[in-house]
Parts: C-alpha cells; sequence; structure tokens
C-alpha cells in the first residue's frame, strides 16, 4: 500500500521532468527546423530563380559568365555579367590587402606589445567600427574619400578605389578581433620557452606567434572577405555602378552586389533582366558557400 | 539565469504577436467612431457605410513619400482603415498589383512599358490613375558655364559624340555623365522625352539610383551632368534649359516643357469601395493643391495636356 503510493508519487514526478524535458526539446527542435527549413528554401529559391535566366531566357552560360556587355533594356538585349564579377572580386581583394595588414599589427598590439591599456583603447574602438551601418560608411566615403581621390590622383575619385577603401574599413573589425582570439588562445609557455631562448619580442612574434596562429588569421581575413563581398550599400555609393571593367582604379565600375540593388526593385518578377540579376544573386551565394568552406578548410588546420 | 532571460524574451515576442492582433481588432470595431469628413470623398455620397479594412500599396520609391503623407491624413479621417505603403521600386509594384499580392502598384512609367512581351496580357489588366506629375531637368556641376542645351546637344552628350564641354560653348572642362540605371523609371522618362532615343551606358559613366546622391555628386564633381526632378532643384547645381524652354512648373503644365512623366497608381481590374474611395480622395482639390504640390510634385489635375502610353501629347 504504502509502497504502491511512493511508487507512484515518484512516477508522476518523473513524468513532470519528463513533460518539461519534451517541452524544451521540442521547443528547440522546432526552432532548428525553422532554420533549416528557411535556409534551405531560400537556397531553393535563389537557384531556381538563378537557373531560370539559362533554362527559360536562354541566356547562354558562356555569355553570362563571360560576356563583358550588359545592356539588359537594349534593342538587342545583352547579357554580360563579367564586368560585376570582376568588379566584386577586385574591390574584395583590395580591400582585403589594405585591411589585413592593419587589423593583425592592431591585433599584436593589443595583445602582445601592449595588453594594458592598448586592449582597453582598440576594443571598444574596435566594436565601434563594426556597430556602424553601412549606409554611413557609403555617405563617409562619398564626403571624404571620393573628394580627397579626386584631387589627388586622375579620374572623379568614384570607382574601385574609393569601393576598396571603404570596404577595407568595414572588415577591419571582423578581422581584428578574430585575430585578437587567436591570439589571446596561444598558450603562454610557448612565448615563454621563445624567450627563454634569447629571442627578443620582435623575433617571438615574427617567428613563433603568427606562424603558430596563421590558419586563424587567414579564417579571420576570409571572413573580412566574405563580407566585403556580400556588402552592397556602402559600396554602391562610391562605386560609380558603370556596368564595364574599369581601365583604371579611380574610374567608375560595378560589383554584384550593386547592380543587384539598383535593378532588381525596378524591374518587374520574371523578366530577362529580372532573372539574370537572380542568378548574379545565385553567384554570389556560391561565393559564399566557398568562402564559408575555406573558413572550415582552415579551422581543421588550426589546431596547435 | 540564461534561460530565464531567453523565456522573458519569449514571452515579449509572443505578447507583441498578441498586442498587434488586438491593434487590428480594436482598429475594426471602433471604425463607426465619427467620420464626418467621409462625406467630402465624392464616392462616399451614396452609400453612407464606413470604410473599413487595409489597403496595401507597393512600388515606385519616388512616389512612396507622397502616397505615405496623403494615407496617413485618409487614414486620420477614417480610423478603420489601414493603409500600408511600401517601396521596392516601380517594377516590384507592377508585378505585385498584376499578382494580386497588393491592392496598389505605384510606378513611374507606364505598366505597359514595363510589363512586356510575355507579361503584355497582365498590363491590359491593370487600371490606370495618375495621380500626379514629375518634370525631370538636366542639371550640370555650376561651373561648366552652360545653361542650356538643345535637345541634339543633350543626346552628343549622353551618347559620348560630345565629350568636352567647350564643344556646345561652355569651359574646356572634360564631361562626366552622372545617369540613373537602366531599368529607373527617371532614365526612362529622360531619354524617351528630352533625347528621344534609347542610350548605352558609357565605359566610365557614373550611375546612381537615388535622387539625392545624383545631386550631391553632380554638385560635386567638375564638368558633371544629369538629370534630377524638379523637386531636387536647387543652388548647388545648374539647371539647364531644354531647347530654350526654362524647366517651372508653369511650363510643365502649359505642355511648353516637354520633360515630364505621370506617377501612376494601378489597381488589378477596378478598384473596390475602399481603395476607390482612397484614389478618389488624391485627386480632390484638398490634396491635389496641398500634399502634392507641397511635396515638389505637379497636380495632374492642373494639367492642361495629357500623354498616352505612346507619348502622344493632347490638349484636355
Amino acid at each position: 500500500m504504502l509502497n504502491n503510493k511512493i511508487a507512484q508519487n515518484h512516477k508522476s514526478r518523473i513524468e513532470k521532468h519528463h513533460i518539461e524535458d519534451f517541452i524544451g526539446r521540442s521547443y528547440m527542435s522546432f526552432c532548428v527546423l525553422l532554420l533549416i527549413v528557411a535556409i534551405i528554401s531560400m537556397v531553393y529559391f535563389v537557384m531556381s530563380k538563378g537557373i531560370s535566366t539559362f533554362v527559360v531566357d536562354k541566356v547562354s552560360v558562356s555569355d553570362f559568365f563571360f560576356g563583358t556587355k550588359w545592356s539588359p533594356e537594349g534593342s538587342n538585349p545583352s547579357f554580360g555579367a563579367l564586368p560585376f564579377i570582376a568588379g566584386s572580386f577586385v574591390t574584395t581583394l583590395l580591400a582585403a590587402l589594405i585591411a589585413s595588414p592593419l587589423s593583425i599589427c592592431a591585433a599584436l598590439f593589443m595583445t602582445e606589445i601592449v595588453p594594458g591599456w592598448g586592449k582597453k583603447l582598440l576594443q571598444p574602438v574596435i566594436e565601434l567600427l563594426s556597430g556602424i551601418p553601412s549606409v554611413v560608411y557609403g555617405f563617409v566615403g562619398l564626403s571624404v574619400i571620393v573628394p580627397f581621390l579626386r584631387n589627388v590622383f586622375p579620374g572623379q575619385g568614384i570607382g574601385v578605389a574609393a569601393g576598396s577603401i571603404v570596404l577595407s574599413v568595414m572588415i577591419l573589425p571582423t578581422i581584428t578581433s578574430v585575430t585578437v582570439d587567436a591570439l589571446s588562445a596561444l598558450p603562454q609557455n610557448l612565448k615563454e620557452s621563445s624567450f627563454a631562448l634569447g629571442a627578443t619580442r620582435w623575433q617571438t612574434i615574427a617567428r613563433v606567434i603568427i606562424p603558430t596562429t596563421l590558419p586563424a588569421i587567414l579564417t579571420g581575413v576570409v571572413l573580412g572577405m566574405a563580407r566585403a563581398f556580400g556588402e552592397a550599400l556602402a559600396v554602391q555609393m562610391v562605386i560609380g555602378n558603370a556596368p564595364f571593367i574599369p581601365k583604371s582604379l579611380f574610374e567608375s565600375a560595378s560589383t554584384l552586389t550593386s547592380v543587384i540593388t539598383l535593378g532588381m526593385g525596378n524591374t518587374t518578377m520574371g523578366s530577362p533582366q529580372n532573372n539574370s540579376l537572380w542568378s548574379m544573386a545565385l553567384v554570389l551565394m556560391l561565393m559564399t558557400f566557398l568562402f564559408v568552406f575555406i573558413v572550415r578548410l582552415l579551422e581543421k588546420r588550426r589546431a596547435i | 539565469m540564461r534561460s530565464r532571460k531567453s523565456w522573458v524574451m519569449a514571452l515579449a515576442l509572443t505578447s507583441v504577436l498578441a498586442l498587434s492582433a488586438c491593434g487590428n481588432n480594436g482598429g475594426n470595431n471602433t471604425a463607426n467612431g465619427g467620420n464626418a469628413e467621409a462625406s467630402n470623398a465624392p464616392t462616399q455620397t451614396n452609400s453612407g457605410a464606413e470604410l473599413s479594412g487595409s489597403i496595401l500599396a507597393s512600388g515606385s520609391t519616388a512616389l512612396q513619400p507622397l502616397v505615405e503623407q496623403v494615407a496617413e491624413k485618409f487614414m486620420e479621417q477614417h480610423a478603420g482603415l489601414d493603409i500600408q505603403v511600401q517601396g521596392g521600386g516601380s517594377g516590384t509594384g507592377l508585378t505585385q498589383v498584376a499578382e494580386k499580392q497588393v491592392d496598389i502598384g505605384n510606378s513611374d512609367v507606364f505598366a505597359e512599358e514595363k510589363l512586356k512581351d510575355a507579361d503584355a496580357e497582365k498590363a491590359k489588366a491593370l487600371v490606370d490613375h495618375q495621380v500626379a506629375v514629375v518634370a525631370i531637368a538636366a542639371v550640370t556641376h555650376p561651373a561648366v558655364g552652360v545653361d542650356g542645351l538643345t535637345k541634339q546637344q543633350l543626346v552628343d552628350i549622353f551618347t559620348g559624340k560630345i565629350t568636352n564641354w567647350k564643344d556646345v560653348g561652355g569651359a574646356d572642362q572634360k564631361i562626366q555623365i552622372i545617369n540613373r540605371p537602366a531599368s529607373s523609371g527617371t532614365r526612362a522618362t529622360f531619354e524617351k522625352f528630352a533625347l528621344g532615343t534609347k542610350t548605352e551606358d558609357l565605359q566610365g559613366s557614373i550611375q546612381e539610383d537615388s535622387s539625392g546622391t545624383v545631386k550631391k555628386i553632380i554638385g560635386e564633381t567638375p564638368g558633371a551632368i544629369g538629370y534630377l526632378a524638379l523637386s531636387y532643384l536647387d543652388q548647388t547645381v545648374q539647371t539647364l534649359k531644354y531647347d530654350s524652354v526654362d524647366p517651372s512648373v508653369d511650363n510643365v503644365i502649359s505642355g511648353k516643357y516637354p520633360v515630364w512623366a505621370y506617377e501612376h497608381m494601378y489597381t488589378n481590374g477596378e478598384p473596390n469601395e475602399t481603395v476607390k474611395a482612397f484614389l478618389d480622395y488624391f485627386l480632390t482639390d484638398e490634396v491635389q493643391n496641398g500634399d502634392v504640390t507641397e511635396l515638389g510634385y505637379i497636380p495632374a489635375s492642373k494639367m492642361q495636356v495629357s500623354r498616352d502610353v505612346a507619348g502622344t501629347v493632347t490638349n484636355k
């Protein structure tokens, strides 16, 4: 009798516990499911839209990827996207080239050179940079960088150079914070052994710290490039958006994102021009996947 | 601690959803509140019924501020009505109204110009409501030394035949074209009525979509030429005469200045009572002489000429 009651109590307690567990579990599964469905449907949507340029509108794949003439509204429409693909790659690479040394030096300064006030001062500044909306970057670029380039270099100031400079400031925080994390995670005894062997601080940084954290630093650079590749608004404001491969860094050019944002709203769904913009969105998405893939690859090598 | 925080957030989220749902119901329930002004709208005379429900409009960003402001006023007069105005561009507006995703599609161009070829059927179902007129003027950097161009000179500049201002009587300064993207309604209007021909993009030309950015670049770049709606003109740029005609509101109204286009609000088929009341309100003198003029558009009702899809101008 008594035993039975205890067993019953025990049972009900377990059930309550189980219910709680069940609710929590199903709530989480639901959220994860929603996330997966969202991602899959987005990929499917962009893919199906992007492929219709080639299937429905019969634009040849090589004309799209290697054609240099973009004239979708002309009497004889052509959909060459090479100027945009080239523009995206050039601005992204230049931005990474400008930003990487700056970010890595900033990270070394914060962790190795002056870990005390250096970090206290720079950390909030870097965090602030990442919080500034991209339209503000674009506007500052248009008001400060473009006139500066116009006065110093030939051309109108607007172009790939202006776009890369704006982008490089935008990706500074990404590269810096990833590098700082990697440097802080470096085991202390590695540095101590280096110092014990009589190495100077510079020798330690150049021959011990940077080589061991290189995969992590590269991860930061690739993440920064991914951000630069996908950034639209700020670049669009300063790059000029002419659908041509520029002859110099100070001539108006376009990126994939800028042509999409300029054209998407003005074209009707299903028109060849709209479809070709979706194809460019597909290229952007595939590039992002590639960046993520590279990051995963680098992370595998990251174990010290 | 962390789990409590997430629960609080979840709770907040659901309560916001619940509240917004309540808000909608509340709005509908109180729709019988005083609406004396409703009788101002011409369609309200026959049925004394209250306007309620919701109207969704999307499309042209050039027209958006006007529609938003008028919608705001209309909603004040009709408590039961909810009007949402979204941007997205003329193409988006036309697509969505053709697919009945929205009640009104705002556009800078005739639907027939955007919905072509395979989509031409869709354009036939749409009913045009012309609510305002936007005129576009060619503008330059203040220091080029030219205050007017002929049609042929403009064509030569925008097709790249003339590349220096001295060839049209200005300073010895290279011409820098500030264009709009090929799909832009402003560019379509400028090419159709100022140049009379479509132009190809030129290497080195600059393209911007937002009128504010275009104005800023033209004002700052030596030798720059572009085009802007009249409401954007000010001292920072030089406004050009077109074939010796000043781009003034009066010249547009009388039909002397040809570079203008209607702002359209399309409905799919004839609008229902609520949408019709809103569109009729748009054409009342109160709105046409008030909000429309105030925001820099030209009242459609004042125009002494009218123009059809093909561009044929007739006197009213």
